[in-house]
């Protein structure tokens, strides 16, 4: 075991899958020498040599592009996008190709890509450095989704991520890159993407939630315990596939459901589960189901995050409502 | 000019040597000393509001900031050519264009300090806001060119974006265009030489940035961008080029990135100092500062006297900033559309609600651990 946070755990995991296999590649925008301007790739040029992990040309849809091509030649590329704000010039790889070629070649072609991004708000950052955008991706028919909220997670996620024959979007929550530390073990593991984590149990209520946004929910439950409610926390963990079943079982334990998520509120994650819920567990129901989302706004700049970030008052404002529905 | 420094020939335009003098007089734009003099202290007034920034930056006093450090000249001799009327399209390292268009600085510090309001530039015609994904604003310059000459209008767009810029299709699909549509823009790729960490040789094969035009039947010149009157003068004849024949026309500015990408970014990981040393000695100020000199139109007496006239403009701009105010949780809203679809006014209807909830519940619950 070492102490690890989350951006040592997602170094590790890459280091660990470029030692294994030849065919893992990683790219992207300084993401060599410099290491990336997170240092998530910090050190790994220099030990794995510059052709397998390289600086590209700025240009983000080539950069997925030639991750199409590669991965169909029989590599595994990880690519990085700098910034999620900016992978938006690869949608059209994304979406008609790396998506695409299983099944319009009848799966003679694979596209097994991991595309990694920081994500999220709550840095002070400039324009187009803060959103959540992840229910874009969730709509892409054809490519997995992947948050991870712990280092340890952060690393077993990765590692199976690397590993799927299908192209996964790795969104990384950039705002505890490096707030959370805790022992993760230095040799490898996996962790099965499509496999919600229940985090606490709790009976009045279940919060699902992932990414930055599951400290803020624990911290929000813990204040909900004073007012004598208990919350059942769910950590998503993969956003498609999406654990139905975890979800399903707690509602129908529960019967109140609440989805916590920093991305714009109308057609969102949040929405998806909602509607699971009515799907599977309305019968059980004692309140309507809750999104607590951040608004369907751009993020304000860093003087105004404060208000469209959503803090463990919020949420606990929200228990209270749901709970005395 | 164009034909005699053809970029597949790698040819350079420059005016001025590294210490101050004309090495090319057919080139020297005709300048008033008075001129040149206006220029260098505007060049002296962006290194000196810029150094400012970062070392506010430095204190917590504002958020990430791109330095402009080491390319004023390329700032400064376009802000002599670009006229009134004419259009500016930004990227983000290009401080003395806008101040030279009509914005303030202390809508710049806004801007770094986290406010919208900072890059509307509201009472400065015709410039764009500042553009953060790389060279997704350049496909913007063409259509601002295409209206113009749609209008009849005898106008330029002045467009910018670094080296790396110039790999994203964006660039390449603006530049196509415009050679196509024969429209009045001048793309100038300030080439620092670093995106970021990135240099020249893994971002293009191509012998420099400026024959990419080529390809797109425009014309392309390399420059000098450390050399003000090389400058000026190609960004001269480009805004004729532009505006009176409609010829679109791409400069490559050759410069370095003195500062750091942004303040989030520390150069010591991927260069060496040696290579910063030699790049000081074609610093754009001390170049026109020594012609200056030489010329009896400069001394170091009036330059101490104006750089600390200057900071204390500077810092009392940075305070007003400073002062600026709460930003509203309305104006998180009311931008979004037109009019206010209802789903969002409900949306923060029911903030302000948990506002008030929250204001009454934890004054409550203070009591409580007080009693």
């Amino acid at each position: 075991m070492k102490v690890m946070n989350l951006v040592n755990a997602i170094n590790n995991a890459l280091d660990i899958k470029l030692a294994e296999d030849k065919n893992v590649i990683v790219y992207g925008e300084d993401v060599g020498k410099e290491g990336g301007v997170f240092r998530v790739t910090e050190g790994l040029q220099k030990k794995y040599g510059k052709e397998r992990v390289f600086d590209s040309p700025l240009a983000e849809s080539a950069i997925v592009g030639t991750a199409v091509g590669m991965a169909i030649a029989g590599l595994r590329p990880v690519v990085e996008m700098q910034f999620s704000g900016f992978v938006y010039p690869a949608f059209n790889q994304i979406i008609s190709h790396a998506a695409r070629f299983r099944n319009r070649t009848r799966g003679r072609y694979t596209t097994p890509i991991v595309i990694r991004m920081p994500y999220g708000g709550g840095i002070n950052a400039l324009e187009h450095h803060s959103e959540s955008m992840e229910a874009l991706f969730g709509h892409i028919p054809g490519v997995k989704v992947v948050i991870p909220s712990t280092p340890h997670d952060a690393k077993g996620l990765l590692i199976s991520a690397i590993e799927s024959d299908d192209t996964v979007i790795y969104m990384e929550p950039k705002r505890i890159y490096r707030a959370i530390k805790q022992e993760v073990p230095e040799e490898k593991f996996s962790i099965p993407l499509g496999k919600a984590k229940i985090l606490q149990k709790g009976d009045d209520l279940t919060i699902v939630t992932y990414g930055a946004l599951v400290r803020e929910v624990q911290k929000a439950a813990v204040m909900a315990k004073k007012q004598g409610i208990t919350v059942e926390i769910i950590d998503l963990r993969t956003i498609y596939p999406i654990d139905r079943e975890t979800i399903r079982e707690s509602v129908r334990k529960t019967g109140r459901i609440m989805t916590v998520a920093e991305s714009p509120r109308s057609f969102s994650v949040a929405s998806e589960i909602t509607q699971i819920v009515i799907e599977e567990a309305f019968l059980y129901l004692e309140a309507p189901p809750r999104r607590v989302a951040g608004f369907d706004t751009i993020v304000p700049l860093p003087k105004g995050e404060y208000h469209y970030l959503i803090t463990p008052e919020k949420i606990l404002y929200e228990i209270l409502n749901l709970v005395n529905y | 000019m164009f034909d005699k420094y053809s970029p597949l020939e790698d040819k350079m335009v420059q005016v001025m040597d590294n210490e101050g003098n004309i090495i090319n007089p057919d080139l020297m734009p005709d300048l008033s000393d008075e001129q040149i003099v206006k220029a260098y202290k505007d060049m002296l007034f962006e290194r000196t509001a810029d150094l400012m920034t970062v070392s506010y930056q430095r204190q917590g006093r504002i958020y990430t900031y791109p330095p402009n450090y080491g390319q004023e000249a390329i700032h400064i001799a376009s802000a002599f050519v670009i006229e009134e009327d004419d259009w500016v399209v930004p990227a983000f390292r290009e401080m003395g264009i806008y101040l030279a268009k009509g914005a303030t600085l202390k809508e710049i510090f806004l801007y770094f300090m986290g406010y919208e309001d900072g890059t509307v530039f509201k009472n400065a015609k015709n410039i764009l806001p500042i553009s953060v994904p790389i060279a997704s604003q350049l496909p913007h310059a063409t259509g601002v060119g295409y209206a113009l000459k749609y209008k009849g209008q005898k106008q330029a767009v002045f467009a910018y974006v670094g080296d790396g810029g110039t790999s994203e299709g964006d660039f390449h699909e603006a530049l196509n265009f415009a050679g196509v549509w024969k429209v009045p823009v001048v793309f100038t790729v300030q080439n620092n030489q670093y995106a970021i960490s990135t240099r020249k040789e893994n971002q293009t094969a191509s012998i420099n940035y400026a024959v990419k035009a080529i390809a797109y039947g425009i014309k392309g010149i390399k420059v000098d961008g450390n050399d003000f009157f090389a400058m000026f003068s190609v960004v001269k004849q480009a805004r004729d080029l532009a505006a009176n024949q409609y010829e679109p026309v791409l400069i490559e500015a050759v410069t370095y990135r003195k500062g750091a990408h942004t303040t989030s970014d520390d150069p010591s990981k991927y260069r060496d100092q040696e290579e910063e040393k030699q790049w000081d000695r074609s610093d754009p100020l001390r170049r026109l500062k020594t012609y200056l000199i030489k010329k009896g139109l400069w001394s170091d007496e009036q330059e101490e006297k104006l750089v600390s006239e200057y900071k204390k403009q500077v810092d009392r701009i940075f305070t007003e900033a400073e002062n600026y105010g709460p930003y509203q949780l309305e104006d998180v809203f009311k931008y979004m559309y037109a009019d206010m679809p209802e789903d969002l006014k409900q949306q923060m209807l029911e903030h302000q609600r948990f506002l008030r909830w929250k204001q009454e519940f934890f004054k409550t619950q203070k009591q409580a651990i007080n009693n």
